[in-house]
């Protein structure tokens, strides 16, 4: 190893230190009561590395000092959006990160081209498609989520196909750069059809699916990053780059798994193809229904009861009303637990925080396997705003498209309450035979008002 | 870079992965939006090789380019921790039933 010049050394340490409080800030959030730490680790290791940055000797400050207050001018509202609307401005600023990456990619290959090794292009390459494919993927899906584009897949035949070929040509591009990195008009091809593969990639994946997206999109903004890392001999940056490769590799995992999709299945981006085998013929399954004050007084009868939120309630905006039916419910001693399904909502973790800003404590919620084994001592199950995660049919039905998908067992309550808007089929068009059932009681009506309606009956009903 | 600086890299990168992938499998399913935004804020640290590429003032392109990409860090740093921080605030245990 050779010698560090002086000033390098100091951020060399600094840098080592950082990359210890990335990894303590990660190890706090393992659970709510250190992960403010986390939090806290995180910001320190941030502000060191900066600092620790700006030591570089012969540095020009003019334009990072402009450069930093417009980030933190951008970045401060980004910081305070609704609850409700985290899961865009995740996706939103996974695409400001691969941009990061992708712009310093971009810088490096022309300032070190042609005199650059095979193996550091080879990594350039690798950063700038990631980074690329990952800024375009992000923005859609941020559209998608903020419905600005619509939600709905856009699918056409041979999408796949015009995919992997799209990627392929990149590939090829970049194989060639390797081999003769003097080609410089080749660099820009190779970024744009990056680009183009990146919103060709999420423009056919539904909203139902945009956890798994959101969480492989994290892992590709990782990788990048790590990338970056190499290429700039940084050894923080590889750190930082591998801990968040692995954090949305993982979560694409378990996302995956809760769909019961494989994993290559989500590597290879083949989302939202569900849709495709919608309910055919619908006989006329007859469906019992029940008023506010019918189910308030079910409600109150019961020991327990476990609430089932799903992105329904999100849209909503019920998660309010929902609070103060917990409230209700358990001032009258009822107890109630709420069952979180690992993909409902749009993001990992999604109705985990909506029911925590609604003030619900956490040990409230449960996760879908440790709660399931509890359905059949269960009086009520009140399912709001979920559709597919407590469809039977993924139990049972081997011809249903969600077959073998794990769901929350509540057709095994004593009695299973649905707030529906009416009998249409959920997301993925697919019919759910759990409001046929015998111990079934449909709630037809907007989440929020009819949550606040059995909320009025359980209270005394004076403005009814 | 020299082969051995890229041998040490890529040891780096199978430990760290390691490390992530250990100390992540453990973060609870509750927290997994925060753990998200706040691995993306912690990933915005290319922010560090965004500054030198400005600092240096190699090109006209290096610093554009290089100016663009710190103010999308920046934002991610700060918007990232802000909004992990308020999330975090709101998850509460149990408590004394409240007055509704």
């Amino acid at each position: 190893m050779n010698e560090f010049a002086g000033g390098q050394l100091i951020i060399e340490i600094i840098y080592l230190v950082a990359s210890a409080l990335f990894i303590l800030s990660l190890k706090w959030m393992s659970s709510p009561t250190t992960a403010r730490h986390g939090v806290w680790a995180g910001e320190l290791g941030m502000l060191l590395a900066i600092a620790g940055t700006l030591l570089h000797r012969g540095m020009d400050y003019q334009w990072i000092a402009v450069a930093l207050v417009l980030g933190t001018i951008i970045g401060v509202p980004l910081g305070r959006v609704q609850m409700t609307a985290v899961p865009q401005r995740t996706a939103l600023s996974h695409a400001f990160g691969a941009l990061c990456v992708t712009l310093v990619g971009t810088a490096e290959f022309y300032m070190r081209t042609p005199d650059i090794s095979r193996f550091m292009m080879a990594v350039l390459s690798m950063e700038v498609i990631l980074g690329s494919l990952t800024f375009t993927g992000s923005l859609m899906a941020a559209g998608k989520l903020q419905e600005i584009l619509p939600q709905r897949p856009l699918t056409y035949k041979g999408q796949n196909l015009v995919n992997f070929l799209l990627l392929g040509f990149a590939i090829v591009i970049a194989v060639y750069l390797v081999l003769h990195p003097e080609a410089k008009p080749l660099y820009p091809f190779m970024v744009l059809i990056a680009l183009a593969f990146g919103v060709l990639l999420v423009v056919p994946i539904g909203g139902a699916d945009m956890p798994t997206v959101i969480s492989l999109l994290n892992a590709y903004a990782g990788l990048s990053a790590a990338a970056m890392g190499f290429v700039l001999n940084n050894k923080l940056l590889i750190v930082a780059g591998a801990l968040d490769g692995s954090s949305g590799l993982i979560l694409s995992v378990i996302m995956s798994k809760a769909m019961n999709r494989s994993f290559t299945n989500v590597l290879f981006g083949a989302f939202g193809q569900v849709q495709a085998a919608a309910a055919g013929a619908q006989e006329a399954k007859s469906v019992k229904s029940a008023t506010a004050e019918e189910a308030a007084a079910i409600l109150s009868a019961a020991n327990k009861v476990v609430i089932v939120p799903g992105y329904g309630m999100a849209v909503a905006q019920a998660q309010h009303k929902v609070r103060e039916l917990y409230d209700a419910l358990t001032k009258r001693g009822v107890d109630v637990r709420f069952a979180i399904h690992p993909v409902a909502g749009r993001m990992p973790g999604h109705m985990n925080v909506l029911l925590a800003e609604a003030d619900i404590p956490y040990d409230r919620l449960m996760d879908m396997d440790d709660i399931n084994g509890d359905f059949p001592q269960t009086d009520v199950a009140l399912v709001i705003g979920a559709n597919d995660v407590t469809n039977p049919a993924a139990r049972t039905d081997t011809s249903s498209p969600i077959f073998g998908m794990p769901i929350l067992d509540v057709d095994k309550a004593h009695t299973v309450m649905v707030i529906k808007r009416g009998m249409s089929p959920g997301f993925a068009g697919i019919d759910n035979p759990l409001y046929y059932l015998d111990n079934t009681l449909m709630l037809f009506g907007d989440a929020k008002a009819f949550a606040g309606s059995i909320v009025r009956e359980l209270t005394g009903g004076a403005h009814s | 870079m020299s082969s051995s600086a890229l041998i040490n890299g890529l040891f780096i990168f199978m430990l760290a992965g390691f490390i992530g992938f250990e100390v992540i499998r453990r973060v609870s399913p509750l927290l997994h939006t925060p753990l998200m935004s706040l691995t993306n804020a912690l990933d915005a640290i290319a922010v560090v090789g965004a500054i030198v590429l400005v600092g240096e003032h190699k090109s006209t392109l290096s610093t554009i380019l290089g100016t663009i990409a710190v103010v999308a860090a920046t934002s991610n740093i700060v918007g990232g921790f802000i909004i992990t921080d308020r999330m975090l605030k709101m998850f509460k245990s149990s408590r004394p039933a409240a007055k509704s």
